[in-house]
C-alpha cells in the first residue's frame, strides 16, 4: 500500500505529508526556544541595575559563527533550487558546503565552551578576586594567566574586554600563583558561574545540538539516502526541502541568539 | 510556508542584523578605548555584508521566480 501524499499536497492542506510534519515540529520548537528566550528576558530585567554581566562573550568569534551559518542557509537554499533544476552534481557541492559550515560551527562554538572551562575566578579569604586563564594547579598552589580585578565593581568585565583587546593584539597577562590556603573560593566560568553563565550554556547548547541534528540530517539524505534521487526524485526533493526547512529554523535561532548574549 | 519563503524571511532578518550589529560596532569603535581595530572590521565587514545581502536576495528572487511561496 502506497502512503499518499508523500508528494503530491493534500487538497485541503495544500501540504504534502512531510511539510506539514515539518512545519508542526518546528511550532514545538518556536514554544522550547520561545521559553529559554522568556527566561533570559525575565532574569536579565529582574536582576539587580549593573549586576547583569556584559560583554562576557568573545563578540569576533561569535561573529564569524554568524558569517558561517548565514553561508549555510544560502547554500542550502541554492543546492535545494539546483536539485529542482535536475543539477545533482551542483546539489551535492553545495550541500557539502552546508555539512562543512556545520562542523566549523560547532567546532568554534567547541573552542569557545572550553576557554570558558579554562577561564577561573578565584576570590580570596581577605577578599581580593583574581580573574584569568588557569595555567596548573595543585594541592599548594592555583596559577592563573590574568590579574587582580576591582572587587568593588563586583565583576570582571574590564578585565575580560581587557584581555579581549590583549588577545587581539598578541598579549599575554603576566601569570599569578595564589596559595589554596588562602582561598575561599574558586570556580571556572561554566554553567554554575552564575545566572548569566548557565542561560548562556543551555541556550547555547541546545542550539548546538539542533545544528548537529540538522548536519546529520542533511548528511544523511546527501549520501546514504541519495538512492531515492533514482527511483523517487520528486519525493528526494521534498526531503532537501523540509531538512532546508529545519535549517533555517536553527539559522534563525541563531541570528536572535547573538546579539542578545554577544552584544547587549 | 515553503523553503523560499522561508530563505526570505531568514535574509530581512539576516539583513537587519548585520545593518544592527554594523552600527553597534561603529559605536562601539567611537565611544570605547579598547578593541577599536576590531570594532572597526567588524563594523565595516558587517555593513558590507548588509549590502551583500540585499543583492544577494534580489539574485535569489530572480532565481526562484517560478517557485511556489506555499
Amino acid at each position: 500500500m502506497d502512503i499518499p501524499y508523500t508528494v503530491q499536497p493534500r487538497r485541503d492542506t495544500g501540504l504534502y505529508n512531510a511539510k506539514l510534519g515539518i512545519w508542526l515540529f518546528l511550532a514545538s520548537e518556536v514554544m522550547l526556544f520561545g521559553a529559554l528566550f522568556s527566561s533570559y528576558i525575565l532574569l536579565r530585567v529582574g536582576a539587580d541595575p549593573g549586576e547583569w554581566p556584559q560583554r562576557l562573550l568573545n563578540v569576533p568569534i561569535g561573529t564569524v559563527n554568524t558569517l558561517v551559518l548565514i553561508t549555510s542557509s544560502v547554500t542550502v537554499v541554492l543546492g535545494w533550487a539546483a536539485l529542482k533544476q535536475k543539477n545533482f552534481a551542483k546539489y551535492r557541492k553545495l550541500q557539502t558546503i552546508t555539512v562543512l559550515c556545520a562542523l566549523t560551527f560547532v567546532g568554534i562554538k567547541s573552542y569557545e565552551y572550553a576557554d570558558k572551562f579554562k577561564h577561573y575566578q578565584v576570590i580570596t579569604k581577605d577578599g581580593k578576586v583574581y580573574d584569568g586563564h588557569l595555567v596548573k594547579q595543585d594541592n599548594e598552589v592555583v596559577v592563573l594567566e590574568g590579574g587582580l580585578i576591582d572587587a568593588s565593581k563586583g565583576k570582571a568585565h574590564g578585565v575580560m574586554v581587557a584581555q579581549r583587546e590583549a588577545e587581539l593584539h598578541g598579549g599575554h597577562h603576566p601569570e599569578v600563583e595564589i596559595k589554596r590556603s588562602e582561598i575561599q573560593k574558586i570556580g571556572n566560568y561554566g554553567p554554575g558561574h552564575n545566572t548569566y553563565m548557565s542561560i548562556y550554556f543551555t541556550l547555547t547548547g541546545l542550539h548546538a545540538l539542533h545544528v548537529i541534528g540538522g548536519a546529520l540530517v542533511i548528511a544523511y539524505i546527501l549520501w546514504p539516502g541519495a538512492g531515492m534521487y533514482k527511483t523517487d526524485p520528486e519525493r528526494y526533493i521534498n526531503r532537501v526541502e523540509v531538512s532546508g526547512l529545519f535549517w533555517h529554523f536553527v539559522d534563525l535561532v541563531w541570528i536572535f541568539l547573538f546579539p542578545v548574549l554577544y552584544l547587549l | 510556508m515553503s523553503l523560499k519563503a522561508l530563505h526570505l524571511l531568514f535574509i530581512i532578518v539576516s539583513t537587519l542584523l548585520c545593518f544592527g550589529f554594523a552600527g553597534w560596532a561603529l559605536w562601539a569603535y567611537s565611544h570605547e578605548d579598547v578593541g577599536r581595530r576590531a570594532n572597526l572590521i567588524m563594523g565595516s565587514t558587517s555593513a558590507a555584508l548588509g549590502v551583500a545581502l540585499l543583492a544577494y536576495g534580489r539574485y535569489f528572487l530572480r532565481k526562484l521566480r517560478d517557485v511556489s511561496y506555499l
